[in-house]
């Protein structure tokens, strides 16, 4: 069988960025490849016979961490899930470094923006009433939050999204499609207390998360390496959920009345 | 001089993975300042590889199981060789645990009645583990993330800033635990981004750094399970117990070659896959151990009848502890029973409907199609043994979690030698996590409190040194440098390549001192290793310290050859075969042997040389306490225990 | 192996920052705007000119006021009928609402409801933000745009209307099977005939509730904005329906644009006279 993967083997052209936060380039480099590699693979053995300094940020290569997240001929991907086997053995790869994040060295982007947005997004408010082994959940009414919880957090959705993608000034006010997939995640969990808290989950992704940049274009679905469903199943769902609380005149008039009266 | 930033806290936690968030939660609501360090991004800890669950004795799925039922399965798995009060504490405790995780935000799957679902494991009496499809590793560490960020949430509420009592230093690698005298006084440590040091000043450390597994070649580990803890804690002083004892997984891919090794979760199993050779014989019938024989079915009825009535019929064989498991597999592949690529079946296409399968076991149906080409609801995976998991690593006090020797250190997780003894259950991972993470950050938080103001002090020394060891490799080859650990003796010669020195290592350990041993190919290896860790001492990089991998793995090449040896050499001198350690040689499990630890220390300082840098001692184990003895059958104690032992209670 | 182009030097802060974006500022220094090399403008630029053709065609038809109506046939763009000017139709969707003072095509009172249903629909939004305002034009292609704000603002704001247009949608649906079932005449309105034209109607009816149906606000209203499904099993069936066809809302949305198109064309070739239907029984 080694002789097998040996007579597969071929010399692919690569073009890798290499650089920092001073600029950089592609760079050409011609390597071999065994069937059914990855292009993460491939990377490692420029790493180990001709460019010992290359960084690249990878951990588990098995498509479980989403640390090794790039763009492979303009395209958002993780490395270690892209095979070899999708290019022709004459095409040019190209691997650059995520392009919505700053750049920190060759194919390592600072990806601290989406540790900030974490952060502001307030976390799960357990029941006051309920205790530790006391928690009963149906299967069904956990299912719909379990789905985004599939999520690796590779930032995948967060690079594709044109609305800081292409807007850097966005980024203060928008918290990218994984995070506002949190929000819905919470919101949808069938224990969360945050309304008795007085936190209103559904109001703050449209007000404190952004909600209104997204224009349901759908580039973070498609790229998700999950396959989670981020528009149909979280964000639309979600501006659903806000157009209740805002754009439904009866519960506008209902809110006007109860506050008055109270 | 070196300048170097130095930053305070109370507990420093090394790793971000399940047993460091743990116990860096713990030690933040005890009320003290909480540093974390850890090789990658927060939330990419190798905890979230981990599939099929996290055992606790909730009795959710049936409710004759309690800690005392899950307390024999694990020294059972173990074959006794576990430090059986931390086997015990570990059984009392996991439920809570458990239940604390669905507290901050866990959504496991649920049983009809709305609770925790469980499910059957290799070596568990009743569905134990609580899981949620495939991927329970990254709901653990999602959960403790998201646990995290709420108590920084609480601190910004409070101060205005999200850092100021729990605080993670991702991308950044701990090189040296430093001490002053006796105690541990904080951490030395680098930026993987900008390659600056920096130290961490704090009385007490916790070590949760995981595995060796990136030692061999065929793993199932990440690149971060270098046994960065383990060398840390012996180069602090701390001793090594039960390093022979390494885990091959049954059940790893074999093909394609760039995948090898990469995990087929347990739960394939535990929901009906079931194992067959090329002549299409489920083979694991032949190979049930005497000590289990009574436990597992006989014949594929028997097996099969199980799935639905687990009370009148034995759990099939495919269910045997991995240990069992993997070496049936390798003694297939070798008598030629193998498939294509070197492995065995593993089929789950002919036991359930495709979309059960594919509910179930979503991420192996995802693994496969995408990365083999194998649609596992249409035909059988092929799979072999993988290096999965190391049972041995720092001595440490069962209660406490506190290395032996070095007061302020402690450690938790995989680093942590003795709660699984010879062989780990599957699932008792997650939960020794999660149970052992919390204790750790409880003590820790308690001996830094003891301390107050009376702190050990950070010498500008020890700084230098650490500095001068982790700059080495860029003056590799130019014939400069000492090792700052004493061992180094001139480093002149032709520089090495770092990449090639891991390759050779991982051939040399994956070959001489992998699932099946023998003495002489573990002399060979310990021949080996020493002379890879002179090439070592030459190791060389090209570039600056920004983001340099070839720098990084230079560094970690130290840790890796430390923890090899350890290993080799205490596989060496066990002369038996138990759980984990496999020897051609002594087949047999030696009764007397179950009483022993070994321990590993570093050498004295000139003790190099044919020795090696490690010392090994042997250690006689406490008796286990009259009360857990009597849970099980005399029986089956007269396998494990000598006579002695069992006359004395 | 190392075969470099010429490195770019890093531009001036403020010479990145006014290119902006994946050019702009910290992001790693590479010129083009995009490194994609399949055919990504093929998309957009398919549902640009399907759009658009639907527009001119359905712009001149609506404003046509003329060959509506074939008994038993009516096109569904002038269905129901509101004004006083509207052509006579026995048994049909005759319903003078607004009486003799409206003097433009009754097409337009009433295609405001579809157009606008469509116009805030969550996919038709996705396909004319990409295929006419390049807003991505594509995933991971820069956008010529200096600004965005999405839809926090007037007018793009209003878009969350869409629940209204959806329930004004129903009954148009409804009408238009209303339409259909009123095929079932020959051209002398007696019942019990059936010709190709009551096909035509009937899928182009199938198509419309489908559409309406698999919408994302109507998933909402049936059963999306329940926290708990455990409690309302019904609604959650309901639910789990309607996100199996929610699934097919893009190919649902082309199929019905095409299906109503085609129903008024048919109408109109045999109000004009240029096709007779082919009765079936």
């Amino acid at each position: 069988m080694t002789t097998a993967a040996e007579a597969t083997s071929y010399e692919a052209h690569f073009r890798v960025w290499r650089g920092d936060t001073d600029g950089g380039a592609l760079e050409d480099f011609t390597v071999e490849v065994h069937e059914g590699e990855v292009v993460l693979d491939v990377i490692h053995r420029l790493q180990a016979t001709q460019a010992p300094d290359l960084a690249v940020r990878w951990n588990c290569k098995a498509g479980k961490c989403g640390s090794c997240s790039a763009e492979v001929n303009g395209r958002p991907r993780l490395l270690c899930m892209t095979r070899m086997s999708v290019f022709d053995h004459a095409e040019i790869v190209t691997v650059t470094p995520l392009r919505a994040f700053p750049v920190v060295r060759d194919l390592v982007t600072d990806v601290g923006f989406n540790y900030e947005k974490a952060r502001e997004v307030p976390a799960f408010v357990p029941p006051q009433d309920l205790g530790p082994g006391e928690y009963r959940m149906q299967q069904e009414d956990v299912g719909r939050s379990q789905e985004f919880r599939k999520c690796i957090e590779c930032f995948l959705c967060q690079d594709t999204c044109h609305v800081v993608r292409d807007h850097e000034e966005n980024k203060p006010a928008f918290a990218g499609p994984r995070f506002l997939m949190r929000v819905a995640e919470l919101d949808m969990h069938p224990l969360d207390a945050a309304d008795e808290d007085g936190l209103d989950r559904k109001r703050t992704a449209q007000e404190e998360h952004g909600l209104g940049y997204c224009n349901i274009t759908k580039c973070c679905t498609e790229v998700c390496p999950e396959g989670i469903k981020i528009t149909d199943n979280a964000l639309i769902p979600l501006k659903e959920r806000a157009a209740d609380r805002k754009y439904d005149p009866l519960v506008w008039l209902g809110n006007k009345i109860r506050r008055r009266s109270s | 001089m070196t300048q170097v930033e130095r930053h305070q806290w109370d507990v420093v936690v090394i790793g971000a993975g399940g047993a460091g968030l743990r116990a860096a939660i713990e030690a933040r609501e005890q009320g003290l300042r909480t540093a974390v360090i850890c090789k990658s991004l927060f939330g990419k800890a190798h905890t979230v590889m981990a599939e099929g669950g996290i055992a606790a004795s909730m009795g959710n799925a049936n409710e004759n199981d309690n800690w005392q039922v899950h307390f024999r399965d694990t020294m059972r798995g173990g074959k006794f060789l576990n430090q059986w009060r931390m086997a015990e504490l570990h059984a009392r405790e996991a439920a809570d645990r458990v239940w604390e995780l669905e507290t901050w935000g866990a959504l496991f799957d649920r049983t009809e009645d709305g609770r925790i679902s469980q499910r059957n494991f290799g070596g568990h009496e009743y569905p134990r583990l609580a899981h949620v499809g495939d991927r329970t590793g990254l709901e653990l560490i999602r959960t403790l993330q998201q646990k995290v960020v709420a108590l920084q949430q609480e601190d910004h509420r409070e101060s205005g800033d999200y850092e100021a009592r729990l605080k993670i230093f991702q991308e950044c690698t701990v090189t040296r635990i430093l001490k002053e005298g006796d105690r541990v006084s904080g951490a030395f440590c680098y930026e993987r981004e900008s390659g600056r040091f920096f130290v961490v000043e704090a009385p007490s450390v916790v070590l949760a750094t995981g595995g060796i597994g990136k030692s061999f070649k065929v793993t199932s580990n990440s690149w971060e399970y270098t046994g960065d803890g383990h060398a840390l804690a012996l180069l602090a002083g701390a001793p090594l117990i039960n390093m022979e004892f390494v885990q091959f997984h049954p059940t790893g891919m074999v093909w394609p070659l760039s995948v090898k090794g990469i995990l087929v979760t347990e739960s394939v199993r535990g929901d009906g896959g079931v194992l067959r050779n090329s002549e299409g014989k489920r083979f694991m019938f032949d190979y049930i151990p005497d000590v289990f024989k009574e436990k597992y079915a006989e014949s594929e009825e028997e097996a099969d009848a199980w799935y639905a009535d687990p009370d009148r019929n034995r759990r099939p064989p495919e269910l045997l502890p991995r240990d069992e498991v993997a070496r049936a597999i390798n003694a297939e592949v070798k008598a030629g029973r193998g498939s294509p690529h070197g492995g065995v079946f593993l089929d789950v296409s002919t036991r359930m409907p495709a979309e059960v399968i594919k509910r179930r076991l979503p991420s192996m149906h995802h693994q496969f199609l995408e990365l083999a080409d194998v649609d596992i609801t249409a035909g059988p995976m092929e799979v072999g043994p993988t290096c999965h998991y190391v049972m041995g690593g720092v001595d440490v006090d069962s209660e406490t979690a506190a290395a032996s020797g070095v007061p302020g250190l402690f450690a938790a997780g995989e680093v942590a030698g003795g709660m699984h003894g010879s062989n780990r259950l599957g699932g008792n991972s997650l939960s020794d996590l999660l149970v052992f993470g919390r204790r750790a950050g409880l003590y820790a938080a308690r001996h830094a409190k003891q301390l107050a103001s009376a702190r050990p002090a950070v010498s500008d020394a020890q700084i230098e040194a650490a500095a001068a060891e982790a700059l080495r490799p860029f003056s590799a080859g130019e014939g400069a440098g000492d090792g700052a650990d004493g061992a180094g003796t001139g480093a002149g010669g032709t520089p090495e390549n770092p990449y090639t020195l891991h390759q050779e290592l991982q051939q040399a350990m994956n070959d001489l001192v992998g699932i099946i041993r023998r003495e002489e190919e573990m002399a060979q290896a310990l021949t080996r290793l020493a002379e890879l860790r002179d090439r070592a001492r030459r190791a060389a990089v090209e570039g600056h310290r920004q983001f340099n991998p070839g720098w990084h793995l230079a560094l970690d090449l130290r840790n890796m050859l430390l923890v090899s040896e350890c290993v080799a050499r205490a596989a060496l001198n066990r002369t038996e075969s138990r759980g984990g350690h496999t020897r051609d040689d002594y087949p047999e499990m030696d009764r007397e042997w179950r009483r022993a630890n070994l321990m590993c220390a570093l050498a004295e300082d000139g003790a190099e040389g044919a020795g090696g840098r490690i010392a090994l001692r042997r250690r006689e184990m406490p008796p286990i306490r009259a009360d857990l003895l009597e849970l099980f059958e005399k029986e089956e104690l007269i396998k494990y225990l000598t006579d002695e032992e069992l006359t004395a209670e | 192996m190392a075969t470099g182009t010429e490195p770019q030097p890093k531009l001036s802060d403020e010479a990145r920052g006014a290119r902006g974006g994946v050019r702009g500022g910290t992001r790693a220094a590479i010129s083009q705007p995009h490194l994609r090399k399949d055919r990504w403008w093929l998309a957009p630029a398919a549902t640009a000119l399907g759009l658009f053709a639907f527009v001119v065609y359905s712009t001149w038809r609506a404003f046509a006021n003329a060959d509506y109506y074939a008994a038993p046939y009516v096109s569904p763009f002038y269905s129901p009928c509101l004004a006083d000017n509207c052509e006579t139709m026995k048994g049909g969707p005759n319903w003078a609402l607004f009486g003799d003072w409206w003097g433009l095509s009754p097409a337009l009172l009433i295609l405001i409801f579809p157009l606008g249903f469509r116009l805030t629909c969550y996919y038709y939004r996705k396909a004319y933000y990409r295929g006419f305002w390049a807003s991505p034009p594509a995933c991971a292609v820069a956008e010529p745009h200096r600004t965005y704000t999405g839809e926090t603002r007037f007018p793009l704001i209003l878009q969350n209307i869409h629940r209204y247009f959806f329930y004004a949608a129903v009954p148009v649906a409804c009408i238009l099977t209303y339409d259909a079932v009123l095929g079932f005449r020959d051209e002398h309105y007696a019942w019990g005939h059936m010709g190709l034209g009551t096909l035509v109607l009937l899928v182009n009816a199938a198509l419309i509730w489908a559409y309406t149906l698999s919408c994302h606000s109507c998933r909402h209203i049936v059963g999306g904005r329940l926290r708990h499904f455990s409690k309302h099993p019904v609604r959650y069936r309901m639910w789990g329906w309607i996100g199996k066809l929610n699934q097919r809302h893009m190919s649902l949305a082309w199929a019905s644009l095409f299906s109503v198109a085609l129903a008024d064309l048919y109408v109109y070739l045999l109000a004009t006279g240029a096709f007779s239907d082919p009765q079936l029984f």
